[in-house]
């Protein structure tokens, strides 16, 4: 397959959401392609994670569609399908993966039983599978099989962090949204989860939307970058090329403004 | 022959807009095409601007006008206007950038940062392994150093980590900035070689090799570039 024969997975088109008189982001539009990262960067308030919640089907705009590619349907509008579908294609063709893993876990679950639910979500019932399944996944994820059983609550940030990321790519989906994935961890914790996400995201040939503060983070797993200010996109294009040439004054500030990008 | 790479007139201003918008005019009107098998020296001071066209043509800096015509085999891309997806694939499949220093991702091995432009490709992982042997042991990495990451290498180590890195694929054109930088005789002899093998292949190559002998080792002819004035904003 080749960049030139394709259809995007996710397109965005004019997009805008306004809280009352505020505009949490304004007129964005993107397109993500099969097996393309695409990372979002700017400052706390700039609209990144207001953005990723409307192109998620998780904040409805104010204005502006977000269409999907579907397995059997082509291009689908996400606010004009039924609320079933759109829980279904949440639950199979996508992943969320919050900042806290305790937004995106079910804390009172097991770890393999946060993994197993998505499963039996889907409709799978066979007990001895779908701890096979967990198995493998937390296997994946580098995570200690001996705690399979144990709560998520007595894990460290870095594990749950890791169990979040199983739970979200168990059931194969095609596009995977991140809120600053690596966030809350660590520094040598979080250079370990880069290099996974790194891995799997190549490996499964995932189309991944990214928020971060974190430019090197968005060096290393991003192929194109958008940078935001004050809800709305003022730069896009390549990684390496937005962060070694940053065109806008804003970019630049932000380049400039941190330690070895 | 048909070149694969056309550089029609581009030009490259930076503006700092954190400077007080100052613009620095560092190409105007550059042309160059380079057929396969031919070896082009960028020459001229430092602050000519050679690093920046190598950059150019990589599609890691913009460009304000002219073309940047490759020709992947399949069409003929400008990389002044393609969008990022076609440029990666450009950079999987044709264009090759080996640049002075090594960006290490933490906790990657020196065989997997060696061996992976290979796997993008699709080459199985052994295969892609034992190719990775292959010129590292032709670079003199010693091998009890394949497991380590480069983080740690020493400055001449991390750079033929990079060379091994950026020469273990054949690509149609390579762009090579200071390849032998850091290097003692002995593998800088070992690189010099390398090259000439690819370009004997048919590979077309645009470097900048600041050492004289390798530079008349390696090139086939050599384009003059020269620094600009500044402008005021």
């Amino acid at each position: 397959m080749t960049a030139r024969d394709e259809n995007p997975i996710l397109r965005v088109s004019s997009l805008t959401k306004n809280y009352g008189k505020i505009a949490g982001c304004r007129d964005v539009s993107l397109d993500i392609w099969p097996g393309e990262v695409l990372g979002i960067v700017g400052e706390s308030g700039s609209g990144k994670t207001t953005l990723l919640n409307c192109i998620s089907a998780r904040l409805e705009p104010t204005m502006g569609t977000v269409e999907f590619q579907t397995r059997t349907e082509g291009m689908v509008d996400l606010y004009k399908m039924s609320e079933a579908s759109r829980r279904m294609l949440m639950r199979t063709d996508w992943g969320f993966v919050h900042q806290s893993p305790r937004d995106g876990l079910r804390m009172s679950v097991s770890a393999g039983g946060n993994i197993g639910e998505r499963l039996m979500a889907v409709g799978d019932r066979h007990y001895g599978e779908i701890r096979e399944a967990a198995s493998d996944w937390l296997e994946k994820v580098e995570f200690d099989l001996g705690r399979i059983d144990h709560m998520p609550s007595t894990f460290s940030g870095g594990m749950q962090q890791r169990l979040q990321i199983a739970r979200n790519l168990v059931n194969g989906p095609r596009l995977v949204f991140m809120d600053e994935p690596t966030g809350g961890l660590d520094v040598s914790v979080q250079a370990r989860l880069l290099d996974l996400l790194r891995a799997l995201v190549s490996e499964l040939k995932l189309s991944v939307v990214i928020v971060t503060h974190d430019l090197a983070v968005a060096r290393l797993l991003a192929d194109r970058l958008m940078v935001m200010r004050r809800g709305e996109v003022v730069e896009t294009g390549l990684t390496d090329q937005v962060l070694d040439d940053p065109q806008h004054p804003y970019t630049q500030l932000l380049v400039s403004s941190v330690l070895q990008p | 022959m048909t070149p694969i790479l056309s550089v029609n007139g581009i030009s490259k201003t930076f503006t700092l807009h954190t400077q007080g918008s100052v613009r620095l005019p560092v190409l105007a009107d550059i042309d160059l095409t380079v057929a396969p098998g031919e070896c082009v020296a960028l020459d001229g001071p430092s602050g000519a601007g050679k690093s920046t066209l190598l950059r150019c043509i990589y599609g890691n800096y913009r460009v304000d006008q002219g073309e940047i015509l490759i020709d992947d085999g399949v069409e003929t891309v400008d990389v002044a206007t393609a969008p990022p997806r076609r440029i990666i694939e450009l950079r999987q499949l044709t264009v090759g950038y080996v640049s002075q220093f090594l960006r290490v991702v933490p906790r990657v091995s020196t065989l997997d940062v060696v061996s992976e432009p290979l796997r993008m490709l699709g080459v199985a992982a052994d295969e892609a392994e034992d190719r990775a042997h292959e010129i590292l042991t032709r670079l003199r990495i010693p091998e009890r150093l394949w497991s380590i990451p480069p983080a740690t290498f020493s400055g001449g180590e991390q750079q033929r980590v990079n060379v091994a890195r950026g020469l273990i694929v054949s690509m149609p054109l390579l762009l090579l900035d200071e390849p032998t930088a850091s290097l003692d005789i002995e593998n800088r002899d070992t690189v010099v070689e390398i090259i000439c093998e690819k370009v004997d292949k048919g590979a077309a190559v645009v470097g900048i090799f600041h050492d004289p002998e390798v530079r008349d080792a390696v090139s086939t002819r050599t384009l003059e570039m020269s620094p600009m004035a500044l402008v005021a904003a």
